[in-house]
């Protein structure tokens, strides 16, 4: 493919012209992790002014990318430069110093201290070596009245929710004196509302000269604020290019290498009877209000919307992981409102967790063990003891069916890449018979290769009869596989849309908030 | 797509460092410590002397056995001291008033004695379990008031005083008897070896204690009861104190509330030294009583080298501290390998 053609070259409408020289500028940056070669030879430039977006799947280097120019890793190769002199990063305080300021999605907040506190972390006023409180907490203040966060600065991180710990990392990242902002994901846990005031504040520090690295899978902020779109795919840059020349479907091909036909396979629906049916589902936190849904044998439903709009916890509570204050949730035409996992999972309904490290895997275990785990009792034991024989033999035979590499199923799960761990978890449900899966964001931090191989995997158990709840902030993955969509919006269901209805402009209207009257 | 430049280390480093990966500081250390002490001492290497250390470490083997299992879950039982305490002054007064009064009924009162004596070490046990399982006390602060309260009552129950007069059979059998040279509580111990070792690797609990320990959430979305798993940690954490409890009460042919007092501290040293994760899920028991015959070696080999039991202390601590830092550096090691 050519994709790599296209140039660092700007095209020419692009940027902040009175300004040649980029504010950041890396050669050939590469990033070996043991095993792993996260960084592939990487050109980037950042002008001043200007809002360069990066784009890939997940595990295609961006976050590496970023991290190198945060300072938090230092490159095994290539070089740096920073206003147009070499520099070697000696740290993120460095690049702090140099005004390169780092918004990750991992936030570098101290819970148990407050927003002010949090702000100046590392940064405090003195005076004669005594804590300036006042001085830090007019400071505070005013930050946060000038990016217009409804925040108040004695806050404790604890108490606040992720979207407003996310507006304490911006902030934070607003207190320094600013050259290079690096943004990643920032309205991820926004409300639309929110992330408008956010994209105000860019566009003022755009106007200051502040170069911005966006990173963002939306389409819509690419239009909103982007100038310059950087591609990634494992590890290498496939192409640089002017917003203007991308559409989805170029984007969409050179983020993934191949057109969109060979990700995503065509399924075929059958709906039969009723599996799962929420009626009138509220949650006791009030995560979910409300909720209505249904879901057939043989057919893939999905369950859209933002982070943190509730979808996440329908899942849960088909599963006893979520209190239920109202409601009914009956499968297989027996109520099971408020059931424990066990009882799902003997019923045959096999949940998967969206972040697999923290719920879904024993990570120091091996596969064998991992796998099985879900089926002890019913499966690989007799009055308590174990069948390891069976269970070995089994658990190969999974591990064959999902071409786990490598085919170790005795080595502990760390060994494994993030796609093949997904092939672990996914073989978790598929040891018995299971006639409904909730699938979580089955192909958060996967490559290309195991998304493929598990989106196919859905087609074959959908078409196999079994019914299938989607939940997925991927949009191209519910506008591909599902038969029928659910569109979530803080917590209350906003539409139901069926075959052709599916587009992805319906979608997406239905994730933001409406405009009001 | 592994890198090639990555791995050009010569291949004896390489293959020195798998085995260490592998199998961990653990033999090195007993290795180690076989030679120094067989220099140090003609004595240390003779049958006689090994037997001794079998004898000496069985106790801590046994309450190590126990405390892998809280380590695994991820917690840790800082009681099982006071369980010993509380089970031999049980274990005494139950025997004590018993052998005087009916003296031809030892088999009666042995068997009343002890299933007291163990019975009130489990007992301290459950609580425990109940206090992390349902109602989520840090392991730490509930092993260490119930330890606190053992402590209490065993000394409340004595008055301070050794408790006399337990049934010379009760020495006899489970102290002083040998088979084929070896003392009995070896074979108290070998047999729980035996059990654990099953437990632990050929039964649903014992895979769910890895588990659970290794993610509790994922264990609770895979369907397991984590509160009972949790629970029967400790329970069974309590009684292997108590057995080991009632067996050193057969040694010392009295019934006292001040011993026991370094168990928690070398349980988990010899769990530590075995490679027992602190931060639970994963842990071998025949490493842990490999670390439980380590400590006693140790032990034994300072005695005949005649370094002074203070000092003992200190290279005990050392020795702890020091196998920490060689799991972190194997942790490194093993990322360094990886494939």
């Amino acid at each position: 493919m050519e994709l790599a053609a296209t140039t660092l070259a700007p095209a020419e409408s692009v940027g902040a012209a009175e300004a040649p020289t980029p504010v950041l500028r890396a050669d050939g940056l590469s990033m070996q992790f043991p095993g792993v070669l996260a960084l592939d030879r990487v050109d980037f430039e950042l002008k001043p002014g200007e809002v360069h977006v990066l784009f890939g799947e997940n595990g295609a280097g961006k976050s590496t990318l970023i991290q190198i120019l945060a300072g938090v890793y230092r490159p095994t190769e290539g070089r740096l430069e920073f206003a147009g002199r070499p520099v070697e990063l000696q740290g993120v305080h460095h690049a702090r110093t140099l005004g390169i300021s780092a918004v990750f999605q991992e936030f570098s907040l101290v819970p148990t201290l407050n927003v002010e506190e949090n702000l100046f972390l590392g940064a405090e006023v003195t005076r004669h070596g005594v804590l300036d409180k006042v001085e830090l907490h007019r400071r505070a203040e005013a930050i946060l009245v000038e990016l217009g966060f409804p925040l108040r600065a004695r806050q404790r991180i604890h108490d606040l929710t992720r979207a407003e710990q996310q507006m304490v990392e911006i902030a934070k990242a607003f207190c320094t004196q600013l050259s290079v902002l690096i943004l990643d994901e920032p309205t991820a846990s926004l409300t639309d509302r929110e992330a408008e005031r956010l994209f105000v504040m860019v566009e003022q520090a755009k106007k200051r000269g502040v170069g911005i690295i966006y990173i963002t899978h939306r389409m819509s902020e690419i239009r909103r604020i982007g100038d310059r779109i950087t591609v990634l795919r494992d590890g290498k840059r496939v192409a640089t290019l002017a917003v203007a020349e991308a559409d989805d479907e170029r984007l969409l091909q050179l983020m993934t290498g191949r057109v969109i036909s060979q990700v995503f396979p065509k399924i075929a629906h059958r709906p039969g009877t009723p599996l799962l049916q929420i009626s009138n589902l509220t949650t006791t936190e009030h995560t979910v209000k409300d909720f209505s849904l249904s879901v057939h044998a043989g057919e893939v439903v999905g369950l859209a919307g933002l982070v943190g709009c509730g979808k996440s916890e329908v899942g849960r509570a088909c599963f006893g992981l979520e209190r239920i204050l109202s409601g009914r949730i009956v499968f297989d035409g027996r109520d099971v409102t408020g059931q424990s996992a066990r009882k799902m999972l003997d019923r045959g309904a096999f949940y998967l967790p969206p972040d697999r490290r923290e719920e879904g895997l024993v990570m120091a275990r091996n596969v064998r063990e991992n796998i099985s785990l879900p089926w002890l009792g019913a499966r690989f034991s007799h009055f308590g003891v174990l069948d390891r024989a069976k269970e070995r033999t089994t658990v190969r035979d999974l591990a064959r069916r999902l071409n786990l590499q490598p085919r170790n199923t005795e080595a502990d799960l760390e060994r494994f890449s993030g796609g093949n761990q997904q092939k672990v978890l996914l073989a978790k449900g598929l040891v018995s018979t299971v006639k409904l899966f909730i699938f979580d964001e089955p192909t958060v931090g996967v490559d290309v290769g195991t998304r493929v191989a598990i989106y196919e995997f859905i087609r074959d158990l959908c078409e196999g009869g079994a019914g299938i709840l989607l939940i997925s902030s991927d949009l191209p993955e519910i506008l591909h596989l599902t038969n029928r969509t659910y569109v979530m919006y803080r917590g209350e269901r906003r539409a139901e849309l069926a075959g052709e209805e599916i587009t992805q402009d319906r979608v997406l209207s239905n994730f933001f908030e409406r405009a009001q009257a | 797509m592994t890198d090639q430049t990555a791995r050009h280390r010569p291949g004896v480093s390489v293959s020195l460092q798998r085995l260490f990966v592998r199998i961990g500081v653990l033999p090195f250390l007993l290795v180690i410590a076989l030679i120094v002490f067989s220099a140090l001492s003609p004595r240390f290497l003779t049958s006689e002397n090994l037997i001794t250390v079998a004898r000496q470490a069985t106790y801590l083997a046994i309450v190590a056995m126990g405390q892998m299992l809280a380590l695994l879950t991820g917690g840790f039982d800082l009681s099982v001291g006071k369980i010993i305490a509380i089970t031999s002054v049980i274990t005494a007064m139950v025997m004590a008033p018993l052998a005087a009064a009916h003296p031809d009924a030892v088999a009666l009162t042995l068997t009343l004695g002890i299933l007291a004596g163990v019975g009130a070490g489990t007992l301290v046990g459950v609580v425990n379990g109940v206090g992390v399982a349902v109602f989520n006390v840090s392991p730490f602060m509930m092993t260490l008031g119930t330890a606190t309260i053992s402590f209490g009552i065993a000394l409340t129950l004595t008055s301070g005083v050794p408790v006399y007069g337990l049934p010379d059979a009760f020495g006899t059998i489970f102290n002083f008897t040998r088979i084929f040279d070896i003392p009995s509580p070896v074979y108290v111990t070998a047999g729980l070896f035996v059990v654990m070792y099953f437990l632990l690797n050929w039964t649903r609990m014992g895979r769910y204690f890895y588990a659970v320990g290794g993610n509790i959430k994922a264990s609770r979305l895979s369907g397991i009861s984590t509160r009972y798993y949790l629970f029967m940690a400790y329970v069974l954490c309590g009684l292997l104190a108590a057995i080991a409890g009632a067996l050193l009460t057969a040694r010392l042919e009295t019934g006292e509330a001040n011993i026991g007092a370094s168990m928690p501290l070398d349980s988990i040293a010899a769990c530590v030294i075995g490679g027992v994760s602190l931060r639970g899920g994963i842990g071998r028991v025949g490493n842990v009583v490999l670390g439980a015959i380590f400590i006693g070696l140790i032990q034994n080999g300072m005695d005949l080298a005649q370094i002074q039991s203070y000092l003992q202390e200190v290279v005990i601590g050392v020795l702890l501290i020091l196998a920490v830092i060689a799991d972190q550096l194997r942790q490194f090691v093993m990322l360094r390998l990886k494939d």
